[in-house]
């Protein structure tokens, strides 16, 4: 008869004690069975005798304030050395009284990323964001920008171009004309230019003293170097990913040719070919900065991955879209541009994320050919006789800074992951 | 009649320009043009900066004298070997790096990866800390730690620390006994081939046994039985030869024994540490692709959880790994070049030096980019056949 009994009356009986509660969880999540137990209790000693052994070493015996080596020795960690080399290992040989323009060129591109994370900023705002942050970072750490006449008006084809393309049906005849005039004007004066009727003028911009790229290290090397090597690969292997899928068999032979070739050999050797090789690949004479030399192989490199990773996103689509688009008369650029790689890029989004971070690592390779990237400064700063022996610190606390980095943007790429994917998630 | 008029429907006249066909041709034409150009130029520079600098061509070099010492060899080689030596030599340790990483890394991978989803959670955090630690800072880094740990706070070959005297450990490498050497170890090495051989086909008599009667057939334990018995009963035949060569102190360093260089030591254990981190990714998130079915019908059958591991869920689960793992184990032996930074004489370093020394460097970028390409073709060939093996064969 229980059934006729009036619901309210029915107090529900609480859970046993050893099921709720923390005592509740420590039974089902480490001691469900016998060999669970035994397993977390070897581990709590393991974890207890690691961590303060590690905590005494870092901690209680470590040195804050030693103002050399030796004064260092015998005890903990020596973490005065860090005080002590900081400032190099951040910004390298850059002057020293001038470490502020490094630090400031750090933070614009960070404001830049984080920027760039934002949904909300995911359209033209995108463009104004990277084009100011990049002028910002550029003329902070070199001091002064020349823009010359030729790069103005290749701006002024290539913009033109690209809106007559993308706006062919759609922009008014005023707008229309625009274009027009941008091109015009761009090829006449690219063509004048090189004939030599306008001169070499440029414009320049010399707030600071002028700081050459052989003096640059640090964090500013290693974040330009994977942001510009992703910047300038993104679109390279947007380019590599579409001829790869494409119907012309010499375009797509050619790409696929690259792809495999760039990722098939190591990184190293691709760094040690743009040192030693592409000096007898150039006229006689000419000389690449180094710097630039390692940006250039680190872009062609990333994009061989970062088109293998676009093909993903692209083979994701189905085939109607493609077809859809040909109904509408689109032509292969508005197809491309405006139906294709707007769906297709948003689902390679977080796999692209996870590539840069493998970039962002990877950079530490170019230490190899000389460059003093991050790793190589935190490297460097251990050749200091009055100093020498405490690698273990130095290396740590390089490795600190790498994993906050890294870790961040992994944790914003399954955030995306989980975000992007709202609309189709049951 | 529908289907007439559409087939007979005469290709309505476009003009060429608007043809997508000629228009597809001609734009390959001026890609293949332009890139043509570009290798010309690029080359026509090339010849003109040789001759000028006066550097010879061709592969002649690598039968002259490379005249450069390599500290770890696993083939004889002395600095009075050809350059082409030095390289086979920097190639097979480069082999060696890679085939140790890629085995340790996939134990070292499955386990953690398997420890994450583990119901104990403290075993299941400290894996994804595992993870989480190695796999977000560089490689290199590691590398450098792991050899600066060991060549500078390991003891000098005098103060080595030493387990039962006969195994010393120093920041010049591990010393350990070996056997001397004997003509029946040669014979050993056929016997542990034969004993592979045969475990692979009593493997797979067991297993028709087992389909074809339900009779389970205990692999793992014949298997290991053949393969380590056989070479032993070859060694108790030949009359059991137990001399052996021990590490000794004499002057600075240990003479005698065999010796594990620091810097292959530290590459090593940098190497497996980092990709064991994606391979536990990778494994974890093939487990997580299956059914929760799976599991909950092996746990049903009274399997128990180790059980259901290895033979319900890691099977199918290998369907999903198999892909994402090939290209880890690429990884491993692209990033095996990272050795140079440490002084590990892998192809890579070789290389560098013969480079540095006979100024060739076209050649030698090439013989590079082949030896990878040829690496790393085998391996992808080698796990697309077995992806294929065990893909799900759809009726």
């Amino acid at each position: 008869m229980t059934d006729a009994m009036p619901v309210g009356d029915r107090k529900p009986l609480a859970p046993p004690v050893d099921e709720t509660g923390p005592l509740g969880w420590a039974r089902k999540n480490l001691f469900s069975s016998w060999g669970n137990g035994i397993t977390t209790i070897v581990l709590i000693a393991a974890v207890v005798w690691v961590l303060s052994w590690f905590l005494e070493w870092a901690l209680f015996t470590a040195n804050f304030t030693a103002s050399t080596g030796a004064e260092c020795r015998g005890g903990g960690a020596c973490w005065a050395l860090i005080r002590e080399k900081f400032r190099y290992i951040f910004f390298g040989s850059f002057p020293y009284e001038q470490h502020w323009r490094p630090l400031f060129a750090v933070i614009t591109m960070l404001a830049m990323l984080v920027l760039s994370a934002d949904r909300r900023m995911w359209n033209w705002r995108l463009l104004v964001i990277w084009g100011v942050g990049s002028f910002v970072t550029f003329l902070l750490m070199f001091g002064q920008i020349h823009i010359p006449l030729s790069l103005i008006l290749f701006v002024a084809l290539a913009g033109g171009g690209i809106g007559l393309t993308l706006r062919s049906a759609l922009a008014a005849p005023s707008e229309r004309m625009a274009y027009y005039a941008l091109v015009a004007i761009g090829a006449a004066g690219l063509v004048l230019r090189f004939a030599g009727v306008l001169p070499s003028w440029s414009i320049a911009i010399a707030p600071l003293s002028y700081v050459e790229t052989s003096l640059w290290g640090g964090l500013p090397v290693t974040l330009i170097l994977a942001t510009y090597g992703l910047a300038f690969a993104f679109p390279y292997g947007v380019l590599l990913a579409l001829g790869r899928r494409s119907n012309l068999p010499l375009i797509k032979g050619l790409c696929v040719g690259f792809i495999e070739l760039i990722r098939g050999v190591p990184l190293i050797s691709l760094l040690i070919m743009a040192s030693v090789m592409l000096p007898l690949f150039l006229p006689s004479g000419t000389t690449i900065d180094k710097f630039l030399r390692a940006q250039v192989a680190v872009i062609l490199f990333a994009g061989a991955y970062i088109a293998e990773v676009i093909r993903g996103g692209l083979q994701s689509l189905p085939k109607g879209q493609f077809e859809a688009a040909d109904a509408m008369g689109l032509n292969y650029p508005q197809k491309t541009l405006l139906i294709i790689l707007p769906q297709a890029l948003r689902v390679v989004i977080p796999p692209l994320i996870n590539t840069f971070i493998g970039f962002f690592k990877d950079t530490s390779l170019v230490l190899i050919i000389g460059i003093f990237d991050f790793l190589n400064t935190a490297n460097q700063a251990l050749v200091d006789p009055n100093w020498a022996g405490f690698p273990g610190e130095v290396y740590l606390f390089a490795a600190f800074v790498y994993f906050i980095f890294c870790f961040s943007m992994s944790r914003y790429s399954k955030y995306l992951e989980v975000e992007l994917n709202k609309g189709t998630r049951r | 009649m529908a289907v007439e008029t559409l087939g007979s429907t005469p290709r309505t006249k476009v003009a060429p320009w608007n043809d997508p066909v000629i228009r597809g041709w001609v734009f390959q034409i001026v890609v293949v043009g332009l890139v043509g150009f570009l290798a010309w130029y690029l080359v026509s520079n090339t010849i003109d900066n040789l001759q000028r600098q006066k550097i010879a061509s061709g592969f002649h070099y690598l039968e002259r004298e490379a005249g450069f010492e390599i500290g770890d060899t696993m083939i004889e080689y002395s600095p009075a070997s050809t350059y082409a030596r030095a390289i086979w030599v920097g190639i097979l340790n480069t082999l060696r790096v890679a085939v140790l990483g890629i085995l340790l890394s996939t134990l070292l991978g499955t386990l953690v990866g398997v420890g994450r989803l583990s119901p104990n959670w403290l075993l299941s955090r400290i894996c994804a800390w595992y993870v989480e630690a190695f796999r977000n800072v560089p490689l290199l880094l590691w590398l450098f730690l792991f050899y600066k740990l060991i060549s500078e706070a390991f003891p000098g070959p005098r103060q080595a620390l030493s387990l039962w005297n006969s195994v010393f450990l120093s920041n010049r490498g591990v010393y350990f006994p070996v056997p001397m050497a004997d003509p029946i170890h040669k014979w050993m090495g056929v016997a542990f081939l034969v004993g592979i051989a045969a475990a692979w086909f009593v493997n797979r008599w067991g297993k028709k046994r087992q389909e074809a009667t339900g009779q389970p057939f205990p692999g793992i334990s014949a298997g290991l039985a053949l393969i380590i018995g056989l070479p032993a009963l070859v060694w108790l035949a030949g009359g059991a030869p137990h001399h052996m060569s021990w590490p000794e102190l004499k002057g600075f360093n240990f003479a005698g024994g065999t010796v594990i260089q620091p810097e292959f030591t530290a590459l090593l254990i940098g190497l497996v540490l980092y990709t064991s981190a994606f391979v536990a990714e990778i494994v974890r998130s093939g487990i997580l692709a299956l059914h929760k079915g799976q599991s909950e019908a092996a746990a049903a059958l009274g399997l128990s959880r180790g059980q259901s591991m290895r033979l319900v869920l890691l099977p199918q689960a290998l369907r999903v790994i198999v892909p994402p793992m090939t290209s880890q184990y690429l990884n491993i032996t692209k990033n095996s070049s990272l050795a140079i930074a440490i002084g590990y004489p892998d192809l890579v370093a070789s290389i560098n030096v013969t480079i540095n020394q006979t100024g060739q460097a076209i050649e030698n970028i090439l013989i590079i980019m082949a030896a990878y390409l040829s690496v790393s073709l085998s391996i992808s060939a080698f796990m697309n056949w077995y992806n294929k093996r065990i893909a799900l064969r759809e009726r």
